[in-house]
Parts: C-alpha cells; structure tokens; sequence
C-alpha cells in the first residue's frame, strides 16, 4: 500500500481505492451503564472492502448497528459522503444508499427469492400510490425496469433456480445469498455484511468469498464487513479495524495487522505473569 | 325441481349474501393482522364510528351537539345542510385517515417491540374509546343510512328464476342490497389483491407483515405502512359499515358483528384475503343452511352458536384456516 490519504490510496495488487466516503469520529455507544463501544474512530474509503473483527462481544456488531442506523451513538458522530450525519431512522440510512445483511439472517420467510430481492429495489421505486393508481402503464414500466434489475443479480449470485421458492425453505446458505442479492438490489453506496459467512461449511465460505469480491470489483461496491474467520478476512480485505471489549487495537492492512502484537495478545490470550 | 330443494338452495343464495357482509368486516381484521401481527379487536367499532360519521356528515349534524349544548346551554343540532353521498363518503374516508394517523401516533408508536397480547389489549381500549367517541360526537339514537343504493327485492331475479319451479314457485328472493355488496366486495378484494402483489407500497406493506428489521433495512418506514394500513382498514371498515348500516341502520349493536368476523377469521385463516372472502361465505351459508335442515330438530337458534363451534373444529383440525401461511419453524 503507497501513501495513505484522504484522496485514496493504491492497495498491494494495484486496484485504485477512492476517497473518505464514511468516517466514524470517536464513537462512544453505552446501554446503561454498560459501554459497547468505547472511543473507535475509523474512515471507509470508497471502493475499498473494508473488515472489522474481534473476538466475540468485541462490538463489531454494534458498530455495524451504528453505521446503519438501528443503533444511535451515545457520543462521536458519522460522516458520510464529506457530511455529518443528523441522528436518522434505519430506514432513512437506507434511502441515504446504505444496504446490509444480518447476522441471523433477516429475510421476509413467506415472500419467494424474487419478491425479496425487489423488495431491495424500494428505495429505487419512484412513483408513488396515486400515480400507481392512476397511471397504470407508467408503473408497469417502471416494475420491468426493476424487475430487470433484480433479474440480473438473480443471474450474478446463480440462484435462477430458487427464484419462486419461499425464501423459509431454503437452505441456510442460499438465505444467505439472497439475503447479499436484496441488499445489491439498492445498488449501494456502501453494502454492510454481518458475518457473511457465519455458519458455512467450506464450500459456501469460497463460494461467498467470490460473491464478495466480485460485487466489489464488477459495481465497484465499497464493502464493510465483520467476520470470525480470520483466514477469510485477510484474503478479502483491503484494510483491516481490529476491535477488542469496544475499543479499537488494531488498523491497517491485513499484514500489518497480523503483525499487530495487541491483536495477536486479543485473539490466542496473553498470560498474565 | 321439488320445493324443499328449491326454498335450500334460496337459503343458501342468501347466507352467500349474509357471508358477504361478514367477509367485510373479516377483511379489515386481516389487513391489519397481517401487516403488523396485531388482532384488531376495534376493527367491528371502527365500522360503526365509520357508518356514524358518514350520516352525521351527511345530515349536517354538529359532531359533540349534545356535549356543546349541556355545557353553554345551547340548542344546536344541525348545520342545516344536506352533502351529497359521494361528499359525505369522501369526507368520512379522510375522518378514517386521521383516525389511522391519531392511532399511529398515541397508540402504535409506544407500543413498538411489544408482545402481541399487549397489542390486542390496546386495541380493546381503542374499542371501547372508539365506542364511547362515536357516541359523545354523533348521538347515540338508531340512525337510517341512506346513501342511494339500490334496496328491495330485486324483481330480475325472480322473474329470471321463476321457471326453475313449478306452479306456485315465485322465484328466488334476493335483495338487492345484497347484491350490491356481493359486487362491492368482490371489487374490494381484487383491488386489494393488486394493490398488494404489484404496487411499491403493497410490497412494503408485505415486507412489514413478515419481518420489521428487514423492513427497516430495506428502507421502508414502519410509520408510514401503519399509518397506511390503518387507513386502509379503515376504509374497509367505512365499506363494511354502510353495507351493513343500509341493511338495518345504524346502531351500537354493528359493533357485535365483529364477534361473528372471528370465526370467519379462524376459518379462512387470519393472514389471507381470499380466506376472509370464502371463510365469510362458508359461515354464511352453513349458518344458514345448517338452521334450515338441523335447527327444527334441536329447537331452532343454531346461528347463534353454529360459526363457533365450525371454527372451534377447525382450530382442532387445521388451526392455520383453510388458506392461512402454515407455521413451519426451522429447527
């Protein structure tokens, strides 16, 4: 990695990373007496994959919950795009063009693949109830033109063949896949994946893998992402924070960071003697 | 054909009616159901407050008349004028809209993550607030409901069905209210059915029903879909309300209807719109027909209890209703 600066940066295999798009200034998160996160300031570069990990209760999670709006930071503040961000509803940070995945998988069960990858497109969807009503070719349009959309990340994560299955039938995996398609389906400026690979056996750890950095590459996707898997983590990511009981130990490259004695202390233990 | 096939099956042509009405108030208990997982008990009051305010809008009644009159000693009653239905009807559809918004806001809104026993409870109370409302604002006296539709026997029917019997057969008789309401539902649940397959909104409206944290993710405001849900039952309930107001006036006793809107739920399951439609005309027609070849045996009376115990079999049998979602958990 050359330089790093607020323009961008160039990464070790020669990819181009862009600007500060989302910067976290001294977030402080508490419920009750019981402090979160402590004091973490970090910055996502656009286009960049962009990884937080700790070990469990570490607060990635919850900085994941700040970043999107379910959780609202007792202290510090977010900026996204050059601008601060007032305190906003999770459905707001949405239509700002922020998508992400849980970690338990939050998809609509009794809706087919289909259905909950447009529901991805809402923000998208222009015209409202009246015009619907009232105009019903315009709407049919613009329906295909979604529907069009969703088709192709329909074709991109090959799951053509789960496209009329009620998403509660599915295997664990594949939820997860479309649960990465609804949120794609906003095109987002930046897409936020809690542990994106939690719960899979191998094959389907590779096979997200490559989803992950094909979003990035092919839609220049800017990517926030948690996950246990420590091996996975250093071969997707481009930049690495390292968070330890709500504090941050750790950031840089994966290489900088597996170097990092405090992460190395934080994940195999430290004696105490 | 032999009389007593004939005078059945005018039975059942009128518990297809009768189901109609009952189908109506069903349907608004569905929405809401499945939009937010909440049993809205106020769901038979909100037909009545909807059918009290469309004839107090109509007949110029100052709402609170009698309240204003007790406190300042005035003798106001009336405004004096006579609105047109389809005013009357657009006015009261905006009183449901605030109603939708007034229980968003005061109700909803600080109920949000609650248990759903807890919900149901508040809906109670918003029954028994609405109840006592409508009563302060419009008077609570029987009051005729006339916003034009068409009443009385419809003589086509007969005249068109009298050949199916012999000498003395007169044809069906079908009044023609009836009918209207058999058409207006029937058009309520179409557009209803588009509306939530194909619009942004619907969508959404579905996406709630299923998961809220997802919802929220995918940008969808849970105010906004309460708000419209409400609304939208209200308007329901407005529908269900001047049917059954142009029926047998209006009066407290609307409210009940909704008892009998339960098993028609439980039948036809508590998530789906057809299911509201057939499970309204099962109840219906067995309530009718059951009363026409087993009431005489047992000492008549049975349509007070008949839709019960069908939906309590049905709870044994198949408790998500005939086209209810199956629960299936993954283990």
């Amino acid at each position: 990695m050359n330089k790093m600066t607020s323009e961008g940066y160039t990464t070790a295999d020669g990819r181009k990373i862009g600007g500060t798009l989302m910067e976290m200034k001294n977030i402080t998160l508490r419920f009750g007496g019981v402090v979160a996160i402590k004091d973490i300031s970090f910055d996502i570069h656009e286009g960049e994959i962009r990884a937080i990990i700790g070990p469990n209760g570490a607060g990635k999670s919850s900085m994941l919950n700040v970043i999107s709006g379910f959780y609202v930071p007792s202290e510090g503040e977010v900026r996204f795009r050059g601008q601060k961000r007032p305190q906003m509803r999770p459905y707001q940070v949405a239509q700002q063009g922020i998508a992400r995945t849980f970690q338990n998988i939050a998809l609509f069960k009794g809706m087919s693949t289909l259905d909950n990858i447009m529901t991805g497109r809402i923000t998208k969807m222009k015209s409202n109830m009246a015009q619907q009503a009232l105009w019903w070719g315009a709407a049919q349009r613009e329906e295909d033109e979604h529907r069009e959309a969703v088709e192709k990340i329909i074709d991109f994560l090959e799951i053509q063949a789960i496209r009329k299955t009620p998403v509660g039938r599915l295997p664990y995996g594949l939820q997860k896949r479309v649960e990465l398609g609804r949120a794609l389906a906003a095109e987002p400026k930046l897409l936020l994946l809690d542990e994106p690979m939690a719960g899979m056996n191998v094959e389907e750890k590779e096979d997200m893998s490559r989803f992950i950095l094909d979003v990035n590459d092919e839609f220049g996707t800017t990517i926030a992402l948690i996950e246990h898997d420590m091996g996975v983590v250093m071969d997707l990511s481009d930049r690495v924070v390292v968070m330890d009981y709500g504090k941050k130990i750790g950031d840089g490259t994966p290489d900088e960071v597996r170097g990092n004695q405090e992460v190395i202390d934080a994940y195999l233990g430290v004696s105490h003697d | 054909m032999p009389d007593q096939l004939l005078f059945a099956m005018e039975v059942m042509l009128n518990g297809l009616m009768a189901g109609v009405l009952y189908a109506l108030v069903a349907l608004g208990f569905v929405l809401i159901f499945k939009a937010s997982g909440i049993f809205n008990y106020a769901q038979g009051v909100m037909a009545l407050f909807a059918a009290l305010t469309l004839v107090g809008l109509q007949e110029g009644q100052v709402p609170f008349a009698h309240l204003i009159n007790a406190i300042f000693g005035t003798d106001i009653h009336h405004f004096g004028w006579h609105l047109p239905a389809l005013v009357a009807i657009i006015l009261t559809i905006g009183v449901m809209v605030v109603l939708a918004i007034i229980v968003e806001k005061f109700v909803l809104k600080h109920l949000v993550n609650q248990e759903p026993i807890i919900l149901f409870m508040a809906t109670i109370g918003l029954a028994y607030f609405l109840e006592g409302f409508g009563d302060v604002m419009w008077g609570s006296e029987i009051k005729m409901l006339d916003v034009g539709l068409p009443q009385g026997a419809s003589f086509w029917v007969e005249e068109n069905t009298a050949w199916l019997g012999g000498e003395g057969f007169y044809g069906f008789f079908i009044d023609k209210l009836d009918m209207v309401a058999a058409v207006v539902a029937a058009l309520l649940v179409i557009s209803l059915t588009i509306f939530s397959q194909y619009s942004k909104q619907g969508r959404a409206l579905r996406a709630v029903a299923d998961d809220h944290q997802a919802a929220l993710s995918v940008g969808i405001s849970l105010r906004f879909i309460w708000v419209l849900v409400w609304s939208i039952a209200g308007f329901v309930a407005l529908v269900a309300g001047i049917m059954w107001g142009a029926k047998s006036g209006v009066q407290f006793s609307l409210s009940l209807i909704a008892l009998k809107a339960l098993p028609v739920l439980m039948l036809g399951g508590f998530t789906s719109i057809p299911g509201a439609i057939v499970g309204g005309l099962i109840i219906g027609v067995g309530e009718k027909l059951f009363e026409f070849t087993i009431g005489p045996m047992v000492g008549g009376a049975t349509e007070n209890w008949f839709a019960y115990v069908l939906a309590l079999l049905f709870l044994v049998f198949r408790p998500q209703g005939l086209f209810g979602e199956k629960i299936i958990e993954r283990v």
